[in-house]
């Protein structure tokens, strides 16, 4: 399990929250329970096994939803 | 496309108004309908573009957001050749968003202050010897730095060379410059006022205190407490609700415009966002005094605080005792105080450190014949004389008359809590110093406005006698005080408050051996200059301890939890009143609806924002 920080571009609406709260919980390999989406630091953290995705993907996925990544940060757990 | 549009979305709010306005001047200036109809259209067709992308997307991770009722109460107003209503509609939506973005920033604007003092970059010493600019993520412990003037350290370490004054203010919150020089500890994100440093990296990144101190605010800024964590899932379900409201609406009145009306004036708007801006605007007011409040919980119990505990020493105290009153008797003193400092230095007793702090610059003279009368003091002799240093049984051993102004002297200095130490020269009483662990300078007061702030038990515990304990609780003017108490007694003292009586405490001690008290109370302040330990066991942490700060917390927090009832209270009233309307009244309709959600959400950002400016009077 590695440990992922993603630094947004500012969030301003809570429902962004939790859009990307969902969108990252819904993809395979992150840890549902540890996705944590900070409101007033803009960043996303989560756990997420490295054999299935990388963090890339998740980048990809929030970019998608309209959101800007400034940049992420990985550790392991 | 779709990122295209968002982008955009300044640009699109700006010209989707400006064709609200043609619309309107044409229809009411010219009597044009024509082109008030098509500038209209294009105004809710440009509008609603990227409310319909966000609402499109927030369907795909499945949630029904605000921008989905929008979206559907729009594009119902278009279906009932509503242009009017549907062009201001999403015009409002998107102008509050813009100015929501901007007032939303300035309440954030505290906290980003402390987190771009954050280093980047560092001089770091290469394999060649030479020093090259790296990411401050590419130091490791140990490797060797250069911080030239002006820059600032880049990690946690210690002075391998070179000499330098420091600014230490994003730690200790104190401005004055502290002078470095080999083996001195450097913390990263102080700044080195002037002269060059090489020092040693011993902690990097999040371990550093400044690191630490960064995370802890960012955690809180965003942390939840039970109520909004509960607003949380209530909006979850809340806004999907309000979608069902609007279909059933529809299905059994048949009446599109009043099924629309209903999405719009449901959006859960100001709820969901007026407890976050509270919380950010009150923890960042916090962090640029120095203090750092752990999270939403700790502002809400710390608003409703009961009691406060004190530790004595080091706490309400400087924690080392120092000579608070002397008396001298005779003629000679200067030579007196000679002598006694000559004895004073050749002792390890705690009381001989603050005898001879007080003393100061004196010639000493050969100290002879020393003898230490165990429960006594020393006796010895200097220059041929016979000196005598001790309690008042030493000096009646010794043989000494004590006059009736010195015994009135020796029990007034006892009453105040004082160690005495009596100095005899030659049978005769010369000086009389009262020694004891003083109360820090200001501590009086603070402790007054912490009353007046409504904190009802201001109660002192220590491991000291009672009536050294007694001395300094009538001086501070403390509800309760109590002496000889192990850590034990103390925790289990607290214990009680919270369990038998019901009460919410804090407890002030030094960190280190009050550990169980600071965890068992609500609130946890730890003193200790150790900054770590303060930072980690702390739930409230003041910034190089500093006991002045305590009555700013208690009243920052009491206005955060107060400012966020405002803004709950303001978000359901607005809802409320919205909905009641709409059955009761005959002038709301969605334009309307949608100006006084956006106007309260603004409302609630702006409340929040006081916060930032929030002084103790």
């Amino acid at each position: 399990m590695q440990k992922a920080t993603i630094q947004l571009g500012t969030l301003t609406c809570p429902s962004c929250a939790q859009k990307i709260e969902n969108a990252t919980k819904s993809l395979n390999g992150v840890d549902k329970e540890s996705v944590q989406v900070l409101f007033n630091a803009s960043k996303v953290k989560f756990d997420f096994d490295s054999e299935k995705l990388s963090v890339e993907d998740v980048e990809k996925a929030i970019a998608a939803l309209g959101y800007d990544v400034k940049k992420s940060q990985v550790k392991p757990k | 496309m779709q990122r295209f549009v968002l982008r955009k979305k300044n640009l699109i709010t700006l010209v989707s108004g400006i064709l609200i306005v043609i619309g309107f001047t044409s229809a009411l200036g010219f009597k044009n309908e024509t082109v008030a109809i098509w500038a209209l259209v294009i105004a809710s067709a440009l509008g609603v573009a990227p409310i319909a992308i966000q609402a499109y997307q927030a369907l795909k991770v499945k949630v029904v957001s605000i921008d989905v009722l929008v979206t559907i109460a729009v594009t119902g107003a278009f279906f009932i050749r509503n242009f009017e209503e549907s062009a201001i509609v999403t015009f409002l939506f998107l102008f509050g968003a813009f100015l929501e973005q901007r007032t939303l920033n300035k309440t954030r604007s505290a906290i980003k202050e402390l987190t771009e003092m954050a280093p980047e970059s560092a001089l770091k010493q290469m394999a060649n010897g030479e020093f090259e600019e790296v990411e401050v993520d590419e130091v490791d412990v140990g490797d060797v730095l250069l911080v030239k003037t002006g820059a600032k350290i880049p990690v946690d370490g210690t002075v391998l060379s070179g000499e330098g004054s420091i600014n230490e203010a994003s730690i200790t919150g104190e401005s004055l410059p502290v002078s470095k020089e080999k083996g001195s500890t450097v913390f990263a994100g102080t700044i080195l006022d002037n002269g060059t440093l090489q020092i040693v990296a011993d902690r990097v990144g999040e371990d550093t205190t400044f690191g630490k101190i960064i995370e802890l605010v960012e955690e809180a800024q965003d942390s939840k407490s039970e109520a909004e964590r509960f607003i949380d899932r209530f909006a979850k379900y809340y806004t999907p609700a309000v979608l069902l409201l609007g279909i059933l609406v529809w299905v059994f009145s048949r009446n599109l415009e009043l099924a629309i009306t209903i999405l719009v004036l449901g959006c859960p708007g100001a709820l969901v966002i007026g407890v976050p801006v509270s919380n950010v605007a009150g923890i960042g007011n916090g962090a640029r005094h120095g203090i750092l409040l752990k999270g939403s919980e700790v502002i809400g119990d710390f608003s409703r605080l009961d009691t406060m505990v004190f530790d004595k020493t080091g706490t309400l105290t400087a924690g080392n005792p120092s000579v608070a009153e002397k008396e001298y008797y005779g003629d000679n003193i200067n030579e007196a105080l000679g002598y006694l400092a000559s004895i004073e230095r050749e002792s390890d007793h705690p009381l001989a450190k603050a005898i001879l702090e007080e003393i100061g610059e004196v010639t000493f003279s050969p100290v002879e014949n020393t003898e230490v009368i165990k429960g006594g003091g020393i006796a010895a002799s200097v220059n041929e004389h016979r000196i005598a240093v001790g309690n008042v049984a030493l000096m009646e051993r010794a043989g000494v008359e004590l006059s009736e102004q010195a015994k009135a002297d020796i029990a007034r200095l006892e009453r105040n809590g004082n160690s005495l130490v009596l100095t005899s020269i030659d049978g005769e009483l010369k000086i009389l110093m009262g020694i004891r662990d003083q109360i820090r300078p200001g501590v009086k007061e603070d402790l007054l406005r912490l009353k007046r702030l409504g904190v009802r038990n201001l109660v002192m515990l220590s491991g000291d006698n009672q009536g050294t304990v007694d001395a300094v609780s009538r001086e501070l003017g403390l509800t309760e005080a109590h002496g000889n108490m192990l850590p034990e007694d103390k925790s289990a003292y607290i214990k009680k408050l919270i369990e038998e009586e019901k009460q919410i405490v804090a407890f002030v001690g030094d960190g280190v051996n009050d550990s169980p008290s600071l965890a068992l109370a609500h609130i946890g302040i730890a003193m200790g200059s150790g900054t770590d330990v303060a930072i980690e066991t702390s739930d409230v942490v003041l910034m190089n301890s500093d006991f002045s700060r305590l009555p700013h917390a208690l009243g920052l927090t009491k206005a955060t939890a107060r400012n966020m009832k405002q803004n709950i209270s303001i978000a359901v009233g607005v809802v409320l009143f919205l909905l009641a309307s709409v059955f009761l009244s005959e002038w709301m309709n969605m334009s309307i609806g949608m100006l006084v959600h956006e106007a309260s959400i603004l409302v609630v950002i702006l409340n929040g924002m006081r916060l930032l400016r929030y002084k103790l009077r």
